[in-house]
C-alpha cells in the first residue's frame, strides 16, 4: 500500500447522497481477479452512454477533472454492497481522499487499506469544499494527514477525526497483516482457550 | 455485580484475541465464508506473501453469484469466460488451501448466506464473516455477523481475527402482533423507511419484540439481512427455542455432549435488563404495512396503498436524489404504487430465497397463471431448498403458473449471471437492493415480499396482497 501523507490536488464535487458502490463500480466489472486496471470503469453507467461513448456532462469526463485526485461527495458515500472494487477503482483512476459528511462502513474500512483517505466534515464544511470543487484546477484543495487537517483553496483549514491506528498504517504504508502476524502468540493463546471452552466452534 | 451487557456486548468480549490501549481489538473469528467475488485477489495475496488459511475447517466455501441458474448448468460449463475463470479460481483455491468446499456440482451448493445455516455452520454466539455485505443474515441466529473487503477476507483467511473496533449498540423492537398479508421482508424495509440507510452507520443492531419473536428462523433471517440497507455493521436477534430447534440435527450443529454443553452457553445468549442501548428504534408491529420501494434506494420504501412521492416532500440532498431516481425509475409524482406495470418478478436472493418464501409465493400462484408476457423466474437459495419445493410440489406449481424454475445462485439479484434486466425493464424483486442498475443497466426495481411479488406476476402490476 502506498504511503498517505498530504495531498494538495483537484476536487470533483459529486453532491448527490447515497452514491452506492454499485454506482461505483457495477456489478459486470467484478468478475476481475485482480486488483488494478478497474479505473476506466470507475462510474461507468454513470460515466459512458451504452454505445460506450462518454457522457460530457459527468463530472469525471469535463477536461477540468480528468485527473482529479479528490472527491467531495454527499452523504452516505459508498452504501451497499461490501466491494473492495470500488476503491480499487477509485485509485485506479487516481482518487486518494474522499470528502463527505458520512460513510458506510465496509467502505469507509476498505478505504484505508487500500491508502485511499475517506475524510470526514460537517455538512458546513463540506459545503465551502464543495464550492471549491466546482471551481475544478483554479481551487485546489489540500489535505494534511499527520495534522488533521484539509484547507480549502482561501486557506480555510479545518480539523478532522481519524482513527490513530488507522492513520498509523496510512502514514507508513503498512501492511495490517504482517503486523497482526507480530502477534500470533496473543491469537494462539487465545485460540486454545477459546477451543477448549467451546469445542464444538 | 458486573454491568448489564447487551447481546452484542457478549458475543464481543468472548471473542477479543487481543486489545490494544486505544481499543482496537483483534476479533477471532469463527466461521469465514467465502465465494468466488470477493476472494481471488485475497487467496493471491497469500500466495505471493507465502501465507498459509489459518484455521481452514471455519472456513467454507461455495461459488454463487456469477453461476448461471438455467437447466443446462448441469452440462458444466459457465459460458462467459470471465465468469468461469473466477469460479475455476476457487475451485482451485479452495483445492490448494484445503478449506471446506460445496461446488456447483454439490446439491448443497447455494447462496452463501443460505448455505451456512442449512449446513449448521452458523451457531449462536458466533462471529461469522464474509466479503459479502448481506452476511448480516446470519445474526438471525444470535451471531455476531458481518461484511468484509477483500483486504479483510485476506486478513481472516490468514489470522482467523480481524481488526476491529466496536461498534454501538441499537436496538430495534417491533412490539404486538402483524396484521395479515404483513411479512418479515415488510418489516425489515419499513425499519430502513424509518431510519434511512445510514441510520444504522457504526450500530449494531438488535432486533426485538413480540413481533420478532413470532417469527420463524427464515422470517428473522430475512429481517437480519438488511440490517446493512439501514447501513448497520450487523443485525443480531437473541437466540431461543426456535433457533435451537432449527440448528438441532444439522450436519455442522454440535451433538450429543458437545450440543448439552453448546445449548447451556447458548442460553446466556441474550440482552441483560437494564442494558443500555446508545439508539432506540420502536415499531408497532400493527402499524406496518405491506411496502413496496418506488425508488432507486432502500430507503425509499412505502406501503403499497400510497403514491409515489414528489421530490418537494424531501429535504437537502435527498430532494435531488429523488428527482433523479423518479427520472430513472420513470415514476411521477401522486401516481398509485398500484398502477405501476411490471414486466418481470424474481423470487430468490438470500433475502427471500428459502423454502417458506417459495411456500408464501406459491400458496399466492396455486392454480393461477402469470399475465401474458410477464417473465418470472424462481431461483431457489440453494440445491436442497430446491430440492425440497419439488418434494413439496411447489415447483410444479410455479411451472404451471408460468414461472421459471431455476437452479441455485444469487441470479437477478445482483444480475452477474446472466439473468439481467434490459433497459427500461421493470421487475418486482424479493431480492434486497433497488439501486440504479443493480438488476442490469437501466432496469428499474421493487423490492417487496415473496407473496406480494407473486401477486405482481399475476396481475402485472404492484399489487395489495391482502386485496388478493
Amino acid at each position: 500500500m502506498d504511503k498517505f501523507t498530504t495531498l494538495s490536488g483537484i476536487a470533483a464535487p459529486m453532491p448527490l447522497v447515497n452514491i452506492d458502490t454499485d454506482m461505483i463500480i457495477p456489478k459486470n466489472f467484478l468478475k476481475t481477479i485482480k486488483r488494478s486496471g478497474l479505473g476506466v470503469n470507475l462510474f461507468d453507467e454513470m460515466r459512458y452512454n451504452l454505445d460506450g461513448s462518454e457522457k460530457p456532462d459527468f463530472v469525471l469526463n469535463k477536461p477540468a477533472y480528468r485527473n482529479a485526485e479528490i472527491i467531495v461527495a454527499g452523504e452516505n458515500f459508498g452504501c451497499g454492497s461490501s466491494r473492495e472494487h470500488a476503491p480499487w477503482a477509485l485509485l485506479d483512476f487516481g482518487i486518494r481522499c474522499v470528502i463527505s459528511t458520512s460513510y458506510a462502513d465496509i467502505f469507509y474500512n476498505n478505504c484505508f487499506k487500500n491508502g485511499i483517505l475517506p475524510i470526514v466534515l460537517t455538512k458546513e464544511q463540506v459545503d465551502k469544499l464543495m464550492e471549491d470543487a466546482e471551481r475544478g484546477a483554479n481551487a485546489r484543495i489540500t489535505v494534511d494527514l499527520e495534522a488533521q487537517t484539509v484547507s480549502a483553496s482561501d486557506g480555510t483549514t479545518f480539523a478532522f477525526e481519524v482513527d490513530p491506528f488507522k492513520k498509523h498504517c496510512m502514514l507508513n504504508g503498512l501492511d495490517d497483516i504482517g503486523l497482526t502476524m507480530e502477534k500470533s502468540a496473543a491469537i494462539d493463546t487465545f485460540e486454545a482457550q477459546y477451543q477448549a471452552q467451546n469445542p464444538w466452534s | 455485580m458486573t454491568a448489564p451487557k447487551t447481546l452484542y456486548d457478549k458475543i464481543w468480549n468472548a471473542h477479543i484475541a487481543h486489545e490494544d490501549a486505544d481499543g482496537t481489538c483483534l476479533l477471532y473469528i469463527d466461521r469465514h465464508l467465502v465465494h468466488e467475488v470477493t476472494s481471488p485477489q485475497a487467496f493471491e495475496g497469500l500466495r505471493l506473501s507465502g501465507r498459509k488459511v489459518r484455521a481452514p475447517e471455519k472456513t467454507i466455501a461455495v461459488p454463487d453469484h456469477n453461476v448461471p441458474t438455467t437447466l443446462d448448468r448441469a452440462s458444466g460449463v459457465i459460458e462467459n469466460e470471465e465468469s468461469r475463470i473466477q469460479v475455476e479460481a476457487l475451485d482451485k483455491n479452495a483445492r490448494d488451501f484445503g478449506v471446506v468446499y460445496y461446488p456447483v456440482s454439490d446439491v448443497r451448493q447455494g447462496i452463501v448466506h443460505i448455505v451456512g445455516p442449512e449446513q449448521g455452520w452458523t451457531l449462536p454466539g458466533m462471529t461469522v464473516v464474509c466479503g459479502d455485505s448481506h452476511t448480516a443474515t446470519h445474526g438471525a441466529f444470535g451471531a455476531l455477523a458481518h461484511g468484509i473487503g477483500t483486504s479483510e477476507v485476506e486478513h481472516v483467511l490468514a489470522t482467523q481475527t480481524l481488526i476491529q473496533k466496536k461498534s454501538k449498540n441499537m436496538k430495534v423492537e417491533i412490539t404486538g402482533k402483524l396484521l395479515p398479508g404483513v411479512t418479515a421482508k415488510d418489516i425489515t424495509l419499513s425499519v430502513i423507511g424509518a431510519t434511512g440507510t445510514a441510520g444504522g452507520t457504526g450500530y449494531v443492531i438488535e432486533y426485538c419484540g413480540e413481533a420478532i419473536r413470532d417469527l420463524s428462523m427464515e422470517g428473522r433471517m430475512t429481517v437480519c439481512n438488511m440490517a446493512i440497507e439501514g447501513g448497520a455493521r450487523a443485525g443480531l436477534i437473541a437466540p431461543d427455542e426456535k433457533t435451537f430447534q432449527y440448528v438441532m440435527g444439522r450436519p455442522h450443529a454440535p451433538k450429543g455432549g458437545a450440543w448439552e454443553l453448546a445449548l447451556a452457553y447458548w442460553k446466556t445468549l441474550f440482552t441483560d435488563a437494564d442494558a443500555r442501548f446508545d439508539k432506540v428504534l420502536t415499531l408497532k408491529g400493527e402499524d406496518i404495512a405491506p411496502v413496496v420501494t418506488w425508488g432507486t434506494s432502500p430507503e425509499d420504501v412505502l406501503p403499497i396503498t400510497s403514491t409515489v412521492p414528489s421530490p418537494d416532500d424531501f429535504e437537502g440532498g435527498k430532494v435531488e436524489a429523488v428527482k433523479r431516481s423518479l427520472e430513472y425509475m420513470g415514476l411521477t409524482p401522486g401516481q398509485k404504487l398500484t398502477d405501476i406495470k411490471i414486466d418481470t418478478v424474481f423470487i430468490g436472493s438470500c433475502t427471500n430465497g428459502r423454502i417458506e418464501d417459495l411456500r408464501a409465493a406459491a400458496a399466492v400462484l396455486k392454480g393461477k397463471k402469470i399475465k401474458d408476457g410477464m417473465r418470472a423466474m424462481v431461483v431457489p437459495g440453494s440445491g436442497l431448498v430446491r430440492a425440497q419445493a419439488e418434494e413439496e410440489g411447489l415447483a410444479q406449481i410455479f411451472l404451471d403458473a408460468g414461472f421459471e424454475w431455476r437452479l441455485a445462485g444469487c441470479s437477478m439479484c445482483l444480475a452477474m449471471n446472466p439473468d439481467q434486466l434490459q433497459p427500461g425493464e421493470r421487475c418486482a424483486a424479493t431480492s434486497n437492493r433497488n439501486f440504479e442498475g443493480r438488476q442490469g443497466r437501466g432496469g428499474r426495481t421493487h423490492l417487496l415480499s415473496p407473496a406480494m411479488a407473486a401477486a405482481a406476476a399475476i396481475t402485472g402490476h404492484l399489487t395489495d396482497i391482502r386485496d388478493f
